[in-house]
């Protein structure tokens, strides 16, 4: 009896489909894929990658010398096709140097903060309880600060230097991150497939692994993907203010400073590494929005 | 709902006492004795000693600690290290500038952001939500500083139209004087119209999605009364946002205070780092955090007030 | 139909401890209370009764049906049971262990012997993982290597009636309501239980797939020798699928006892107020009973003694006094295990439904 039943049911429900359709993560790339948008920020991203990380590719001249002679050239100037700063360096070598420090100086920060904020997420998420509750009122002191005025003030006291403005930032984005996390855990948390794999008897940790780390990565990777836009334009504006990198060194936001008194010589010359310092950040803020685009619309089968 | 506000306000009490910690504290864990930051080097050390006396720092630190936190509250931060005068009058008259520039921008900012977002939403898809949508996205990814500078570039420096920095003189006109908020407040206003133009196309495409505002158009309304209804449910988290965004612009103007010179709290955060001011550094810190939190407990409140559903 | 199938000889279970006599549950006095907060310091300022001191048993090899409104504690129960919520007081016996005791059985090694179905079957799934993964996990948790588990997953996809060859590395967005309910089931499977508990598990189906699910389940109960414990609000569902049924109204059980028996002389006036709300086309069967009155419960503030005396016509004082034990009816029973709580003969008696 048992047989003819389920060869009914295999008939009445089968598939025609045979092949089997493709992971929830490649279908994610398939659509990403067809988003012109995101594709292009992203061809532009790996440009501004390429020329930074491969600049001595990209011209022949030292970022760090300069001949006063040939100080404040206007764009178009043989030679220097984007003209050169106050003190006669080629702007295009200072840009593309700079680009280093400045993606450095806005990606290490939402790294850490990405891993140190994730973890206190997902724990306090998870646990719940006065656990949780104790981390999320530790960060709400921290939220009570307007983002710019900690990282100043932290910048401020502990100084100068690349290190420091990372920490600075760090610390700042820390709670944002924690904040994230710390919901779309507790919204994991309560899903039935949750309850269910508690139901099987396997351990926290097991749980956390297979069942809330794959379906929570992705809203904080995207939220991610958001702060590192905040994190450049914070990151050069700490410099700009001459409370992260100093000079001589190259970056997007001491050389918009430094080139301030410029603007009335060469004021083309003087506005562009702001240009950059938007670009990178209007980059990552279309990327991501792309990427939350392409996961929301599988999630709200 | 009265319940609700005594509750939210006894909670911001132990963070109002965490963020004061946290000023406090983030001078004393600088590497280096603050004494040695005032001091000059080739000081003796009678005089040093006699310094750290009259600072108090010869005191244990929760002693310091809670001697300053009294004497703030009261409003006397001492003495200001640079000029010596008291930092809590040179803090009121910053923070007075500072207000001018946030309200203005905040207001020219928040109209230009709803307009947009509104239009946006109500014409999805079509070329205006395009439009309007990529301002909303340039306004957020636009590093406000060197938007100044543009700005300047244009309208100072190549034009001559408006001035470049400062705020004017008592004895200029008002017409005059009037000119020298014009770049500030439109930079200012860049953000906030970007975070809130989004925001608000997001809330209400989602309003416009559900079933009622259908059913509202079945019943035979017209445009104006329909936009209505969206807007009071709008409300709730584009008000919460709108606070937020101007206590960003309340503490978070330094940036913009500094390329255009405006004397602003931000302009004498500034000042306070690079001069090693700490008792100016300090009072403005905590002011500034204090706002922050004061003005998100009151959109709380006032979020609670419009929609009951938050109110638990 | 269930009584037919029984009476065939069962193979005795090698995790068997007590024999065929002993029940393989026994629930007494569980409670479980939720507080509700508020006030200025947020503060308990009220508890839903969810639960409130029950008791019943389960025999190896039945299918318990457990009904009652919405609000009725059947799903806290089903919680309460799988210790996804910790009880407040009572104790769980599992064929002569006690739950949770040290002398008894440890909550992880009863969960691999009693599994739970949930009611929504979207939600029940992780929609990263395919349907091979998901019911080889708990197995691979509990030691088992990946290719056995894999190997069992892909045995029980057949089982439930899914080709493995199309379905195994299928994500539950892909499938139907009813496929992903016979994964559900598949995965419960997983671990080999005795006991599986079905919270709902068809009520989201359509009627035509609800069936095809039911008929799965009986099979899988005789061939693999289960006991069930099944919940459910639709009442032609649970007769159709129990041997034995048991009432629940805000928390407390009201009415248990055998199928046939309850729904034909249902004895608790809330039992046949619960038979007269469902619809049927036949003449045959009019019910004269009254519908229900007064005002829907409140777990938050339940009457005192007998929950059920506000909507009960035949109420009386001392209903208000004391919390009626389940007993034997009034008029005796034609099976020792037909228990009411109900105080007042006529309330028990009047108004015969006629219901077969």
């Amino acid at each position: 009896m048992s047989d003819i039943t389920l060869d009914r049911q295999l008939v009445s429900e089968a598939d025609t489909l045979v092949v089997p359709a493709p992971g929830y993560w490649k279908s994610v790339g398939q659509r990403l894929l067809r988003d012109r948008v995101t594709v292009a920020v992203t061809v532009v991203l790996f440009g501004i990658l390429f020329i930074t990380l491969g600049a001595p590719l990209v011209t022949h001249y030292n970022p760090y010398a300069g001949s006063v002679l040939a100080r404040l050239k206007p764009i178009g100037t043989p030679g220097h096709w984007l003209g050169t700063d106050e003190t006669g360096r080629d702007l295009w070598t200072r840009l593309c140097y700079g680009g280093r420090l400045s993606l450095l100086a806005a990606i290490l920060p939402v790294t850490i903060s990405l891993l140190v904020g994730g973890f206190l997420g997902i724990l306090a998420g998870y646990a719940g309880g006065f656990l949780g509750t104790l981390i999320m009122r530790t960060m709400d002191v921290f939220y009570a600060f307007p983002s710019i005025l900690l990282a100043i003030a932290i910048c401020g006291l502990l100084g100068n230097g690349l290190l420091n403005s990372i920490i600075a930032l760090a610390v700042v984005f820390i709670p944002p991150m924690v904040r994230v996390s710390e919901t779309v855990t507790t919204q994991a948390r309560n899903l039935d497939f949750v309850e269910a794999a508690r139901a099987s008897g396997s351990s926290t940790l097991q749980i956390i692994r297979h069942h809330v780390l794959a379906n929570v990565l992705g809203p904080i990777m995207v939220y991610a993907t958001s702060l590192i836009s905040v994190s450049i334009i914070l990151s050069a504006g700490l410099s700009f203010l001459g409370l992260g990198v100093t000079p001589p060194q190259a970056e997007w936001g001491l050389m918009l400073n430094s080139l301030r008194q410029a603007i009335y010589v060469q004021p083309y010359v003087a506005a562009l590494p702001g240009l950059m310092i938007f670009a990178t950040s209007m980059c990552f803020n279309l990327m991501s929005d792309g990427v939350r685009g392409a996961m929301d619309v599988r999630l709200n089968k | 709902m009265l319940l609700f506000a005594i509750r939210r306000m006894l909670q911001a009490i132990p963070i109002l006492l965490g963020v004061s910690l946290v000023v406090f504290g983030l001078v004393h864990i600088v590497p280096g004795n603050p004494i040695d930051m005032l001091m000059p080097p080739e000081a003796s050390p009678e005089v040093i000693a006699q310094m750290k006396a009259a600072f108090g720092f010869d005191k244990p630190l929760y002693m310091q600690y809670l001697l300053w936190l009294l004497r703030a509250v009261q409003g006397d931060f001492g003495l200001s290290v640079f000029n010596a005068t008291p930092v809590w009058g040179q803090l009121v008259t910053a923070l007075e500038n500072t207000f001018v520039l946030a309200i203005l921008g905040a207001a020219l900012g928040f109209s230009l952001g709803i307009l947009c977002g509104m239009v946006s939403a109500l014409y999805h898809g079509r070329w205006p939500d395009k439009v309007f949508s990529a301002i909303a996205t340039v306004g957020v990814s636009l590093p406000h500083y060197w938007c100044a500078i543009v700005l300047v570039l244009f309208c100072a420096v190549l034009h001559d139209w408006l001035p470049a920095q400062g705020m004017g003189d008592d004895s200029l006109p008002l017409y005059h004087r009037l000119q020298y908020l014009v770049l500030p407040v439109i930079t200012l206003s860049l953000i906030p119209m970007g975070v809130i133009g989004r925001l608000v196309r997001a809330t209400v495409l989602d309003i416009l999605g559900q079933d009622f505002v259908g059913a509202l158009s079945a019943k035979g309304l017209t445009r104006w009364p329909v936009i209505r209804h969206i807007a009071k449910n709008a409300a709730p988290p584009v008000l919460a946002l709108m606070g937020l965004q101007f206590g960003y612009l309340l503490g978070g103007s330094i940036l913009v205070e500094t390329v255009f010179n405006w004397p602003g709290s931000g302009n004498l955060l500034n000042l306070a780092i690079f001069r090693r001011d700490i008792p100016v550094l300090q009072a403005t810190i905590l002011v500034l955090a204090t706002f922050f939190v004061l003005l998100n407990l009151l959109v709380d409140i006032a979020q609670a007030a419009i929609d009951p559903r938050i109110r638990r | 139909m269930s009584t037919a199938l029984q009476q065939a000889p069962r193979a005795v279970d090698a995790r068997d401890r007590g024999g065929p006599a002993q029940p393989l549950l026994i629930v007494e006095h569980l409670t479980k209370h939720f507080p509700v907060r508020g006030g200025l310091l947020n503060r308990r300022v009220a508890t839903v009764q969810a639960v409130d001191d029950i008791s019943f048993s389960v025999r190896k090899g039945e299918t318990l049906g457990i009904v009652g409104e919405s609000g009725c504690g059947k799903s806290t129960t089903a919680r309460l049971l799988m210790r996804l919520l910790e009880p407040d007081s009572g104790s769980v016996v599992f064929d002569g262990d006690q739950v949770g005791d040290k002398r008894g059985i440890a909550v992880n090694d009863m969960r691999r012997q009693m599994q739970m179905v949930f009611q929504d079957s979207y939600t029940s799934l992780n929609p990263r993982m395919t349907m091979a993964e998901s019911i080889a996990y708990a197995p691979r948790m509990h030691g088992l290597g990946r290719r056995e588990a894999y190997d069992r997953a892909e045995s029980l996809l057949s089982r439930v009636g899914l080709n493995p060859r199309q379905y195994a590395r299928r994500y539950p967005h892909e499938l139907s309501g009813g496929q992903r309910q016979r994964v559900n089931i598949a995965r419960a499977l997983a671990l080999q239980p005795r006991l599986v508990i079905l919270d709902e598990a068809v009520a989201a189906l359509d009627k035509s797939v609800e069936a095809q699910v039911l008929n799965l389940l009986t099979d899988l109960k005789q061939s693999l020798n289960l006991t069930y414990v099944f919940i459910s609000h639709d009442l032609n569902v649970v007769e159709y699928m129990s041997d034995r049924v048991m009432v629940m109204y805000l928390g407390r059980v009201v009415e248990a006892g055998p199928v046939a028996e309850i729904y034909r002389h249902p004895r608790h006036p809330y039992t046949r107020a619960l038979f007269a709300s469902k619809p049927t086309l036949d003449p045959d069967r009019r019910t004269t009973e009254m519908p229900l009155t007064g005002d829907p419960p409140n777990p938050i503030n339940p009457p005192s003694g007998c929950r059920f005396r506000t909507r009960c016509r035949f109420a009386q004082p001392r209903c208000a006094d004391s919390v009626p034990a389940l007993a034997a009816p009034f008029d005796g029973n034609a099976d020792p295990t037909h228990l009411v709580a109900c105080l007042v003969p006529e309330a028990q008696s009047a108004g015969a439904v006629h219901h077969a």
